[in-house]
């Protein structure tokens, strides 16, 4: 159902060459893909109409019909268009220019990631700001809401303000402020309870604690995965409560993102940051390029880039290489990337991100490729006694099975790990007459188990 | 939870009701003095997209009256009630009450869904229903993860007068749940309730320590969960056909329930969802007290979807 544009503008380009050159009629029904692709996107309705307005002007120009490669043109368009429409240049980067303690105000609806955005954000600015920050919450609605922000608080080692109970917001409010003035706090972020925008009651309520703090930034917080209603909500967030910037959360879901666009598109107010995870240190800059091509279904390469780069440890993959050089990797090296791979998110979470989501996607579940399968090979090598690790031709009949008992695998598991690390093997010292740049062009495909054969 | 108090269907009504209003609105605006030509036919169909039915079904609705009012005049009326009987008939077949069987002791109802759909309250809100309902009632604290998540369920559970069974944090959750049920076996309680962390569908290690908690409750009862309930947030969009089909193929799931319908979010993704999945809907939340837990009704979300008062 949720063919990516890519998909669509193949179908749709392999039919149109047929008849040669692109015609005004061509580039029509091409906007029509672009059409349905935004919408099953979740791209709120009138914000499709008014972005497939903007790419036809664009398109219907020399461009498109002069080029050799119609597909490609209208695709890099439509990418183009739509990267200029999310970006902005304040990604990542929050207004701190004001009199401390800067106040950082987060709204939202119940559910969309506030107090878990609020401790990350305060990690963030003490860890790359080197900021004092002060962390209070303002939910006296949800039960327990103050207490997770105070737990949250100290996982990631910034001050939360003391709790008192049955103060309201504004209060609570004013007497972080008196704080964080006080006590000479750089930043303050109040987290605030979720709402929905017609709660005529609350959105007073939150008006009344941004006239009482005056924040700097006011942040809304919105979850990636939603609909339609994305529009009406920015827009009343936007216009009641005054906001500075968005931050997207859930990236990290499978969702095509729409709201985004949406979002950014009815408040002209940037992304500044997205959420791509549970753990408190997963929160980015945003990146239009990034959220387009998930937009449009062309997968999420740069994020695959980067996971990797964050992942891999750069001393470890040093130490690799040379010893890929020298044609001496052994099973330890082996154990080492299957770490590796799983600390990337596994098998899936590396697929989820290639192009072609929806392909990959469908051969993995026809390959059946069992997640549990690499940690069970971590074991396997682990139940090796160092001489085996580094002669692996040393295991015999009796050995392979010593292994199996102790890692609670069988022999035909170990055989097909050996097998592995012997194409493996082999591969490096093919990479190695090809040379560094060889290595690094097929290196990640190598490491994966199968050596990759499961994605040709 | 169908004795229903004085005052509960208004609420239920009010908070539909403005789901419903942009819909309305629109739907008043195109037709009220118009031909149903081409244009507003179109148009209808963006309505619909706009209350995330998705294109495949709003497409389908508006062929509806394509075929059988074609360039007539409509009133809005008209137009509503067969948007609305389109949509009904497409829900009617879901429209399935969450029934305890009494005879199972304690009855266990798992309750699953992404971070932040409303799990923890909606475990919240059926457990005061069932303990007002006479039923005695444990609760799960699973939500190991998210910080505070036990401390929340457990004044839930002071409200609803259920006991909560809680670990320590981060404690495994499967752990915890076999705990619960022993609790629950010997309180020979009715009722047990089992709250889950918030997870993304795609996540495969999490979804593998679901699957866990499953593997690790059957062991102990294999006749559990006798319901397991995927909580989906009615401001999603169309990412709820990959959270359905994703919680359904790996965990199984028995029925829906769908939460902060009191904003403007529509929900209309059900019907589309509805279509394809055939999946029970039990409940709907409309708001964030214990009574805003309301049986799924067909016909009222149809109408309250297009903006039809009885």
């Amino acid at each position: 159902m949720f063919d990516g544009l890519g998909n669509r503008f193949n179908d749709l380009f392999d039919r149109l060459r047929r008849h040669g050159a692109l015609t005004e009629a061509d580039v029509d029904a091409a906007m029509r893909e672009i059409r349905v692709a935004l919408l099953e996107a979740d791209v709120a309705l009138p914000v499709v109409k008014q972005f497939v307005d903007g790419v036809r002007a664009k398109a219907v120009g020399q461009d498109v019909l002069r080029s050799v490669s119609p597909a490609q043109m209208v695709v890099k368009i439509v990418h183009d268009h739509l990267v200029e429409t999310l970006g902005s240049d304040s990604a990542g980067a929050l207004n701190l220019n004001a009199v401390p303690p800067v106040v950082v105000m987060m709204v939202g609806l119940q559910g969309s990631g506030k107090t878990t955005t609020s401790a990350k954000l305060a990690r963030l600015l003490k860890e790359r700001e080197k900021r004092k920050v002060l962390l209070a919450s303002l939910d006296v609605n949800r039960p327990a809401a103050q207490e997770q922000l105070a737990i949250l608080a100290k996982q990631v080692n910034v001050t939360s303000l003391p709790v008192v109970a049955l103060e309201r917001p504004v209060a609570i409010a004013k007497r972080a402020l008196d704080v964080g003035r006080r006590e000479g706090y750089d930043v303050l972020i109040l987290d605030t309870a979720g709402r929905l925008h017609i709660d005529e009651m609350l959105m007073q309520e939150v008006a009344a604690v941004r006239d009482a703090t005056q924040p700097t930034e006011t942040l809304l917080v919105a979850d990636a995965l939603t609909g339609q209603d994305a529009v009406n909500l920015a827009k009343s967030f936007a216009e009641r409560v005054g906001i500075t910037g968005i931050v997207l959360t859930r990236v990290d879901g499978d969702s095509r993102g729409g709201a985004a666009l949406s979002m950014r598109a009815v408040t002209g107010q940037p992304i500044k940051f997205m959420g791509t995870g549970e753990k408190l240190d997963a929160l980015e800059a945003f990146q239009a390029s990034r959220i387009a091509g998930r937009i449009l279904g062309m997968g999420d390469v740069v994020g695959l880039v980067e996971k990797a780069a964050e992942n891999i440890d750069r001393e470890e993959a040093e130490k690799l290489a040379k010893k890929m050089q020298k044609g001496s990797f052994d099973l330890d090296d082996l154990a080492g990337q299957l770490k590796q791979i799983r600390k990337m998110g596994g098998m899936g979470g590396i697929m989820g991100m290639l192009p072609g989501i929806n392909k990959v996607k469908k051969q993995l579940s026809e390959a059946k490729i069992d997640e549990s399968m690499l940690k069970r090979q971590e074991a396997i090598i682990s139940s090796m006694t160092k001489t085996e690790k580094r002669n692996p031709k040393v295991l015999d009949a009796s050995r392979r099975r010593r292994i199996a008992a102790g890692s609670g695998t069988s022999v035909p598991e170990i055989n097909r790990l050996l097998k592995q690390y012997q194409d493996m093997a082999d591969m490096m010292k093919r990479m190695n007459k090809l040379g560094q740049k060889g290595l690094q062009r097929h290196g990640i495909q190598a490491l994966l188990p199968g050596g990759g054969r499961q994605q040709h | 939870m169908s004795d229903a108090k004085p005052g509960l269907f208004a609420r239920l009504k009010s908070g539909l009701a403005r789901s419903a209003q942009r819909l309305t609105d629109g739907i008043a605006a195109i037709v009220t003095r118009r031909k149903l030509d081409e244009a507003a036919l179109t148009e209808l169909e963006d309505l619909l997209i706009t209350a995330d039915l998705g294109l495949a079904v709003s497409k389908e609705m508006v062929a509806g009256l394509r075929r059988t009012r074609f360039n007539q005049e409509a009133s809005t009326e008209e137009i509503r009630t067969t948007l609305a009987e389109g949509a009904a008939n497409i829900l009617r077949r879901v429209e399935k009450p969450l029934t305890i069987d009494p005879a199972i002791k304690p009855f266990v109802i798992l309750v699953i869904g992404v971070n932040g759909s409303g799990k923890t309250t909606t475990i919240g809100k059926l457990a005061k229903s069932y303990v007002d309902a006479g039923k005695k009632v444990v609760i799960a604290a699973g939500d190991t993860f998210r910080a505070a998540a036990v401390e929340q369920l457990k004044i839930w559970g002071e409200r609803a007068g259920a006991f909560v069974v809680a670990g320590a944090a981060n404690a495994d959750a499967a752990g915890l749940v076999f705990d619960a049920l022993d609790r629950a076996r010997k309180d020979s309680a009715d009722i047990l309730l089992i709250d889950t962390a918030g997870r993304l569908h795609n996540k495969s290690d999490l979804m593998a320590e679901l699957q866990k908690v499953l593997r690790v409750l059957k062991k102990a009862e294999p006749t559990a969960p006798h319901a397991v309930l995927l909580v989906l947030d009615a401001t999603v969009g169309q990412n709820a056909h990959a959270q359905v089909q994703t919680f359904r193929d790996m965990i199984g799931v028995t029925g829906l329930v769908m939460t902060k319908l009191d904003g403007t979010a529509k929900g209309g993704v059900l019907v589309a969802i509805a279509e394809k999945y055939d999946m029970p809907v039990h409940y709907i939340g409309v708001g964030e007290a214990a009574e805003d837990l309301r049986p799924f009704v067909a016909v009222d979300f149809a109408k309250s979807l297009v903006g039809l008062e009885d």
